[in-house]
């Protein structure tokens, strides 16, 4: 098992490497943040110290290893807008980040759960095909679609849930508000996730349900309610932990539109500021970090398929 | 009730059988309906339009009312008349997209899956590193980049979205590879693109068409988040997704609803009509399937 980490670590260094230099050698293709600098008060000679000072003088090539080399020496390097450093400006953003995304991940199960193990029992019956119908929703709305609906209800119509930021201006927040700020959000990321979720469950239930053991274990009359929570259920846990692996990287890029949206204070808004400012290390950082993550749930994905199904050898 | 058609599966050839059981789907049929009536709209939109879609015809943000159906939108504009255009535009990214993104992914499958060795390598670990990056986020920074608008976007979303299609190919050829029609035509000294474009790929046209119509769908969608967050397609060009943009706004968006529902309306409905015929190919065309 540790040869095998080891193993898909060294294998993930290239894939990351590789990362980097596309994204850098983009981002340089983008044009200079000193764009975003230039104005009639600006002189020249102030451009030129700054570009000096930015470092932005020095061919790409020249530029990317610097900032790989300080990368390893753990400096990420700092905003040129704000001028904090990236890594600091990253930490205080992915805790929200990693709630709207931990949040959702499980209400997409608990709903997907449940409907794609039902769907996958009843078969072609009514409710199949609203189960089916739903997922197909679920897949299909635009995610700032469903946020704008929901505010027009929620917000405009009801005023019930607050619409933007996670706690109200001026207090402290607490549990309950940010629980109320959380809930539109949650429920568009959630609902879209879970319309893929319930086909791949429902799909692999299918494929369980006829297997021989399965057939074994429904002569053994052990009951209904155990052959398909016990013998079935665990079997599709193979393919629950798939999904949620491969939801991951479409959570990380999901949340950036819906914390738009909403304001949500997490690691969305501050890349899409970052995006529009050339913001170059700040935008940097943030793809690394998500590489990064997307890597570690590809790797953690197949360390628990083996821990769930011990038929599969990891080498 | 009809009667029924007797159909005798060993006369039928393999499209008959694709058909047939395509047309079981009910909810695919519909989608096919969907999709022909809002394409056909949308191809005919010169003629059906009332107005053209750029000029300002009427008042500012009127309601719907017997000349402009869905009203007119802030500069009095006809929103009905940008619907259509807006579709027509959502489909052509949608579409071309799909096409750029499908040639891609199939080269580059074909390629790796059938030289192997370091070819495939350093293919597959390119894939890697494309497939790495959070979908959207790549798309926004190379949105960002390059001149927004419906060309780049459509570049953009094609030169994203081939990795699923580049593993899909070579798994298959992998497969088909050891196959005896494939050794066979290798020994007979056969070329190579011969082999590749005339023996392979047409064995595995059936999964990259279903993966295909997933591709569509989700380029679609990509195009109008990113129209909506005013980096994809630029007025006065609408397209659906930044016909929605305006809705960021309060006042349009509690007291002006005919300027941001029909166009998320139309997104729904195309998307989820591409779905459900993609479902349903996945069926039709699955060669282990039944009946």
């Amino acid at each position: 098992m540790g040869k095998y980490i080891i193993k898909r670590i060294l294998i993930a260094i290239p894939v990351l490497i590789g990362i980097t230099v596309i994204d850098y050698v983009i981002m340089c293709l983008a044009g200079s943040p000193l764009e975003m600098l230039q104005g009639p008060r600006v002189s020249q000679a102030t451009l030129e110290a700054k570009e000096i000072a930015l470092g932005l003088d020095k061919p790409v090539f020249v530029q990317y290893f610097i900032w790989l080399s300080q990368l390893l020496q753990g400096n990420m390097g700092y905003s040129m807008k704000s001028y904090e450093p990236v890594s600091s400006m990253i930490a205080s953003r992915l805790g929200p980040t990693l709630l709207l995304m931990g949040a959702s991940l499980l209400v997409s199960l608990m709903i997907a759960i449940p409907a794609g193990i039902y769907s996958a029992i009843h078969q072609y019956s009514k409710g199949d095909y609203a189960v089916v119908t739903f997922s197909f929703l679920g897949s299909s709305i635009p995610g700032f679609f469903l946020a704008l609906l929901l505010i027009y209800v929620f917000t405009v119509k009801l005023g019930w849930l607050p619409s933007s930021g996670m706690t109200t201006l001026g207090t402290e927040g607490g549990f309950w508000d940010v629980a109320k700020h959380m809930v539109m959000p949650v429920l568009v990321l959630a609902f879209s996730l879970a319309g893929s979720n319930i086909r791949y469950i429902r799909s692999s239930m299918l494929e369980i349900l006829e297997k021989d053991y399965l057939r074994t274990a429904r002569a053994k009359g052990i009951g209904r309610f155990k052959v398909i929570y016990k013998h079935a259920l665990r079997n599709a846990l193979v393919s629950i932990v798939t999904v949620i692996g491969m939801h991951i990287p479409m959570l990380f890029g999901g949340a950036v539109i819906i914390e738009q949206v909403f304001s949500w204070p997490g690691i969305g808004l501050m890349t899409m500021s970052a995006i529009t400012a050339r913001d170059y290390p700040v935008i940097m950082g943030v793809c690394l970090l998500s590489a990064i993550v997307v890597l570690l749930a590809n790797l953690i994905t197949d360390i628990v398929y083996a821990l769930v199904d011990p038929t599969i050898s990891l080498n | 009730m009809t009667k029924k058609k007797i159909t005798n599966p060993a006369s039928e050839s393999y499209l008959q059988t694709v058909f047939r059981r395509f047309r079981r789907h009910r909810l695919a049929m519909a989608g096919v309906a969907v999709l022909v009536m809002l394409g056909g709209m949308a191809l005919l939109a010169p003629v059906i339009a009332p107005y053209d879609p750029d000029a300002i015809v009427g008042t500012f943000a009127g309601a719907p009312n017997k000349e402009h159906i869905l009203g007119t939108d802030q500069i009095g504009r006809d929103v009905f008349s940008r619907l259509l255009y807006a579709t027509r535009v959502s489909l052509l990214v949608g579409v071309m997209a799909t096409l750029i993104s499908t040639v891609i992914g199939v080269v580059l499958g074909l390629v790796a899956g059938y030289f192997g060795g370091v070819i495939d390598m350093v293919i597959m670990r390119f894939t890697d590193v494309v497939m790495s990056f959070p979908y959207i986020l790549l798309v926004l920074v190379a949105a960002s980049i390059f001149k927004p608008g419906m060309w780049s976007i459509i570049l953009i979303l094609g030169f994203v979205d081939w990795p699923g299609i580049t593993r899909l190919v070579r798994g298959n050829v992998l497969n088909l590879r050891e196959t005896n029609f494939v050794k066979s035509d290798i020994v007979a000294g056969m070329p190579t693109w011969h082999v590749l474009f005339s023996e392979i790929l047409p064995n595995t046209v059936a999964p990259i068409l279903v993966y295909a119509t997933s591709v569509l769908a989700l380029s679609m969608l990509d195009e109008a988040a990113l129209s909506f967050l005013g980096m994809g397609v630029q007025p006065p060009t609408a397209s659906l997704g930044n016909m929605l943009n305006g809705a960021e706004s309060l006042t349009v968006l509690t007291r002006q609803p005919w300027l941001w529902i029909p166009a998320g309306v139309v997104i729904i409905l195309l998307v989820v009509a591409i779905n459900f015929i993609g479902d349903a190919l996945r069926d039709a065309l699955d060669p282990k399937g039944k009946g």
